[in-house]
């Protein structure tokens, strides 16, 4: 028991897949610029990695190797689609504003990742639960990001009105930096330093040197 | 079963699968995920269907209530005075035998669509029907906006929108989309409301009546006569910018409503 709950809590901080392993980056940039799709993309790439880990998970045993990324790929691309299919029929303005990236969750290395790289060896328990604790992770972050991106660049919080800005004859004014994709490099940067602050471990060891690319006055 | 059974353990170490077995478990991985996908996409359409039209109508209400004066006039007036008609697009005349809302929701009015020639379809949109559906909205017993649905195509796919007119038939009083494909942050931005007002008070045609409306790459001089015709397209979504000026050139065009904007401006009875 306590173990399976390990294997769900461990990527949620420990091992989140992008503060630690740096994953799934380009759609936590594309749409993160308000909380809500932030929390729908979180709520989606969670669904589909929970289910697709399982899945990959419990048919494990009779995939050839041979064509075991092909399968996970179509597995996953289904999955993702029936999602898109989802949205679209009960949550229409999000989805149009999420527009392609829920498709684009095919591509998100996080969840072949974890097909692969966990379901393929473990039991459909523990691959449902890895997958359901990596999305968690995963929205976790993508909802911190757009959490700030949206109070800062909009004065706004799931569009409800927190800092009255200049425009509503308020005294706040919007930061446009937070509106730009590059705002969430600089938030996912800040939150990697913050989580390797706190967990020195995740510190990754400085590359070596090769010997001819030293400066020869270092002696 | 010839082929071996697959043993526990992790992937590796597990006997090696023949190659019907790869073709065998490759097919039934796919027989699953279409069923799932027929699935989701059948039991699913309706829904989506019908959230496509709920937003359409929202637009059209949303570009009405957002022309200036016109919030004020509806609230007053009622939904009664925005009338939706059938117009046949090749002489301009309004069709009372064709329902506009069988138009509305995709029907062809009992009328085969024809094909347009290459060099006549700059919008890229193959065929052309022969009813179509317009709004028209009244004050004060003159026509005051009309409303017409347009359609082309975009860097990454289809757009269609609404294009609305004062009553004369040649000033813009607003343009919005209601779907297409195009790049989030890029060509998306025909759908921001600052994008939007730069068409608003320009003019389709010169007095000569030739199809003068175009998107230009820097603002617009307004010291030039032609400014009153040109729209500063979105940077870094060329064409975007140049497929919704082909499909609003086409729109107002001989093959498109022309007719009935040449109707109007005459100052006939629609």
């Amino acid at each position: 028991m306590f173990s399976s709950l390990r294997t769900l809590t461990r990527p949620i901080v420990d091992e989140n897949p992008i503060t630690l392993q740096i994953l799934g980056i380009c759609s936590a940039l594309a749409v993160t610029r308000r909380l809500d799709t932030a929390l729908l993309m979180g709520a989606s790439l969670t669904a589909v990695l929970t289910l697709s880990s399982g899945f990959i998970s419990l048919i494990r045993r009779q995939v050839p190797r041979s064509i075991r990324l092909i399968v996970q790929i179509t597995i996953i691309a289904t999955l993702v689609s029936v999602v898109d299919q989802l949205l679209r029929a009960f949550a229409w303005e999000l989805s149009r504003q999420l527009s392609i990236f829920v498709g684009l969750i095919v591509t998100n290395c996080l969840v072949l990742g974890r097909g692969d790289g966990f379901a393929m060896n473990h039991g459909v328990r523990a691959s449902a639960l890895d997958g359901l604790g990596n999305g968690i992770g995963y929205a976790l972050v993508l909802a911190i990001v757009g959490a700030i991106r949206e109070l800062l660049g909009a004065g706004t919080l799931l569009g409800q009105p927190l800092l009255p800005t200049r425009d509503a004859g308020g005294w706040y004014e919007p930061a446009a930096l937070m509106l730009l994709p590059p705002s969430a490099f600089f938030l996912i940067g800040g939150l990697v330093w913050v989580v390797r602050s706190a967990r020195v471990e995740q510190v990754e060891e400085a590359e070596p040197v090769p010997e001819a690319a030293r400066p020869v006055t270092s002696a | 079963m010839a082929e071996p059974m697959a043993g526990g353990g992790p992937i590796g170490v597990e006997a090696e699968f023949g190659p019907l077995r790869t073709v065998g478990v490759a097919l039934a991985v796919c027989g699953v995920c279409a069923l799932l996908l027929t699935g989701s996409v059948v039991l699913l359409r309706p829904y989506q269907i019908q959230n496509q039209q709920d937003s359409s109508e929202a637009r059209v209400h949303e570009l009405v209530s957002d022309l200036p004066g016109v919030g004020a006039l509806i609230a007053e007036a009622g939904e009664a005075q925005l009338d939706l008609r059938a117009v046949e697009l090749a002489t301009g005349v309004f069709a009372p035998s064709v329902d506009p809302m069988d138009l509305l929701e995709g029907g062809d009015g009992g009328a085969e669509s024809t094909p347009l020639p290459a060099e006549r379809d700059p919008a890229g949109i193959g065929r052309v029907p022969r009813y179509a559906p317009v709004h028209l909205l009244y004050r004060a017993g003159s026509l005051h906006t009309v409303i017409l649905p347009v359609s082309g195509r975009g860097y990454g796919g289809a757009i269609r929108g609404y294009l609305a007119l004062a009553g004369d038939g040649d000033t813009v009083r607003g343009i919005t989309f209601v779907d297409h494909r195009e790049t989030p942050g890029l060509g998306a931005e025909i759908e921001s409301a600052d994008w939007q007002a730069r068409w608003r008070g320009k003019r389709l045609r010169d007095a000569g009546g030739a199809v003068r409306i175009r998107t230009v790459e820097l603002a617009p001089d307004p010291n030039s006569p032609d400014s009153v015709y040109e729209i500063q397209g979105i940077s870094g979504a060329t064409r975007t910018s140049r497929g919704v000026a082909e499909l609003v050139r086409f729109w107002v065009g001989p093959d498109g409503f022309g007719p009935l904007l040449t109707r109007l401006r005459a100052g006939e009875d629609a």
